[in-house]
């Protein structure tokens, strides 16, 4: 039998359910594949006592009948962006140091409710601002994909964390958050499932602010089928979060049907950029291909506003971000460096918490909503955006499902991209505009690019269609049979 | 437009963030470089287009205007890293 930690959380349910398994023994797998790979830098904080504790609590619903259902027993690693009630939880952020919620994010309530057991928090971009995990303040993680040079390799980010310890088998599976890609192009980096889930699908409630308009909790998984399984567990509606949808939570699971036949895929073409690698445009077409052999449509579309999304969201996320992180102070919790005034301490604080991209980011806001450029900048962004929601609007008359890359390259080495901010903005371009319009969408691989690292196709469905985006993104998995595994760093096997 | 230092400097203390001065030439640098290619937003026609307030067309939910959750000070105080409870601390605020 394979180690219990590489198992999909669609197998570890039956296991657990015929008895075969314990839920104490699959913790223990991945608590055990959690400390053998360190050195992937995946996690902030493991909590191995609360995990083996959480799991002899569900071995014991199971023994009396009483299992909670589909996430009974399964471990799942947290973005350290969820507030956990008693567990430290830093954003990734040195101005959070020590912060130990008295609270529980409403996700991660809904997953202990459940029956899933928190294996430990992962690490991230600061604040979740990032596209490769290299702003965290607890240092860089490492992709277990390697290629033939040897260099260590991100993850993607912000959730990076998440994304690794999947791959990395170290949980069978992790929750993240995505503002504009930070779930889904991790996910096509490390070669796993990552979903966006509809904007107000998920509570954001206890979640640490970046751009609320934006940020969305997701999963990251084996496979569609677990992250359909795992959403689940997640979603609904919370009357602690105004933009929560009051809308009933449909079976994601009873939509995957595997039958694609008359589904109209939209192939957007102004997704085709200059420049961009013939490998990306290979795996597109080869997407293309395996819905058109499954029996879909296949349907050209226009979005003539995508170039705009990504500077559109340059204005609209940091302008958020620079009001939500105004918060931190250094009076109510974190980190506090004393000043002789109190703006003095306000500065010192701020200047010393936060870390350089999150201080541009919060720098850029601050400018774009001061007196005088508001209506120039983002008054315009804003308007940008409802054209961008129109673009989507008009092509989902035409299709039910839109296909494109997730990101325009595979995982490259740690360090670059670190002196040119635009450039490491530029790992977003396909995945910010869906996120402009609140769409849910997700990342499945696809296959491997040259150099052998895994590249995502990306997904995109109607608001709170999710059903139709799982069973899209099984049959695409399906088709692209994707075996390959990481080649370096993944313990217990 | 583009930003000098003096702006940056600016903004920083608007922003309550304290910056090294070595480091504000490279931070205005950045920062132009983000403000000047966001700037092609201006090629796009947006007469008469509504600014999105909101990616979901719902309207706002109201409430019961009554106390939910409250007169927990203890819960309130504990990450606090200077207080004298039942209040936070901070620095001298008035002569």
């Amino acid at each position: 039998m394979t180690h219990a930690n590489e198992l999909t959380i669609t197998q570890a349910r039956d296991a657990l359910s015929a008895g075969d398994l314990s839920a104490t023994e699959l913790t223990q797998a991945c608590l055990d594949a959690m400390a053998a790979a360190r050195d992937l830098n995946a996690f902030i904080t493991e909590t191995p006592e609360l995990a083996l504790q959480r799991a002899a609590q569900s071995d014991a619903r199971i023994a009396r009948g009483e299992s909670l259902g589909g996430l009974e027993g399964i471990p799942v690693a947290v973005k350290d962006l969820f507030g956990t009630q008693g567990v430290l939880t830093t954003a990734a952020s040195h101005i959070l140091d020590g912060f130990i919620p008295r609270y529980e994010s409403t996700v991660t309530e809904n997953l202990l409710n459940a029956g899933s057991v928190m294996t430990g928090k992962t690490n991230l971009d600061e604040f979740a601002m990032g596209s490769a995990n290299v702003t965290s303040y607890y240092g860089p993680v490492k992709n277990p994909w390697k290629r033939d040079d040897g260099k260590d390799r991100v993850p993607g980010g912000s959730s990076g964390g998440s994304a690794a310890a999947v791959a990395a088998h170290l949980s069978l599976a992790a929750i993240g958050t995505d503002t504009g890609g930070s779930i889904r192009q991790p996910a096509s980096f490390c070669g796993i499932v990552g979903m966006k889930p509809t904007y107000g699908r998920c509570s954001r409630w206890g979640v640490v602010a970046f751009a609320s308009s934006l940020d969305q909790a997701g999963p990251l998984t084996k496979t569609v089928r677990d992250a359909a399984i795992l959403l689940q567990g997640m979603a609904g509606h919370d009357v602690k979060d105004s933009t929560s949808a009051p809308m009933a939570v449909p079976d994601f699971e009873a939509a995957i049907t595997g039958d694609v036949r008359g589904l109209r895929v939209g192939i957007p073409r102004e997704y085709q950029i200059d420049g961009s690698p013939a490998e990306i445009d290979a795996i597109w077409q080869k997407g293309a291909d395996m819905f058109r052999d499954a029996g879909a449509e296949i349907v050209d579309i226009s979005l003539p506003h995508t170039k705009y999304a990504l500077p559109t969201y340059y204005i609209v996320a940091p302008a958020e971000a620079s009001s939500n992180l105004s918060r931190y102070d250094g009076v109510r919790y974190g980190l506090r460096i004393d000043g002789d005034s109190l703006d003095q301490m306000y500065e010192n604080t701020r200047g010393e918490g936060f870390g350089d991209e999150v201080k541009r980011r919060v720098l850029i806001g601050a400018y774009v909503l001061s007196a005088g450029y508001y209506d120039a900048y983002y008054v315009k962004a804003q308007q940008v955006r409802s054209r961008i929601a129109e673009d989507f609007k008009t092509a989902f008359q035409k299709v039910d499902v839109i296909l494109t890359p997730t990101a325009p390259s595979t995982a490259f080495a740690i360090g670059e991209k670190m002196d040119d901010p635009i450039a490491m903005y530029m790992n977003d371009v396909f995945t910010v505009p869906a996120s402009m319009a609140g769409l849910p969408c997700m990342s499945v691989p696809g296959g491997l690019g040259d150099d052998g690292l895994p590249l995502g196709l990306h997904l995109i469905t109607k608001p709170f269609d999710e059903e139709t985006l799982f069973r899209a993104g099984d049959v695409l998995e399906k088709q692209a049979n994707f075996t390959a595994r990481p080649n370096s760093g993944g313990a217990g096997r | 437009m583009s930003l000098d230092t003096t702006t940056v400097r600016k903004i920083a203390v608007l922003a309550r963030i304290r910056i090294e001065d070595e480091k504000l030439p490279a931070l205005a640098d950045d920062l132009n470089n983000i403000i000047g290619w966001v700037e092609q937003l201006s090629e796009v026609d947006t007469d008469g287009i509504a600014p999105m307030t909101s990616v979901a067309e719902m309207t706002m939910p109201f409430r019961e205007d009554r106390v939910t959750d409250g007169d927990d000070a203890e819960r309130v105080l504990a990450n606090a890293p200077d207080k004298s409870p039942p209040y936070f601390t901070v620095p001298k605020v008035v002569e």
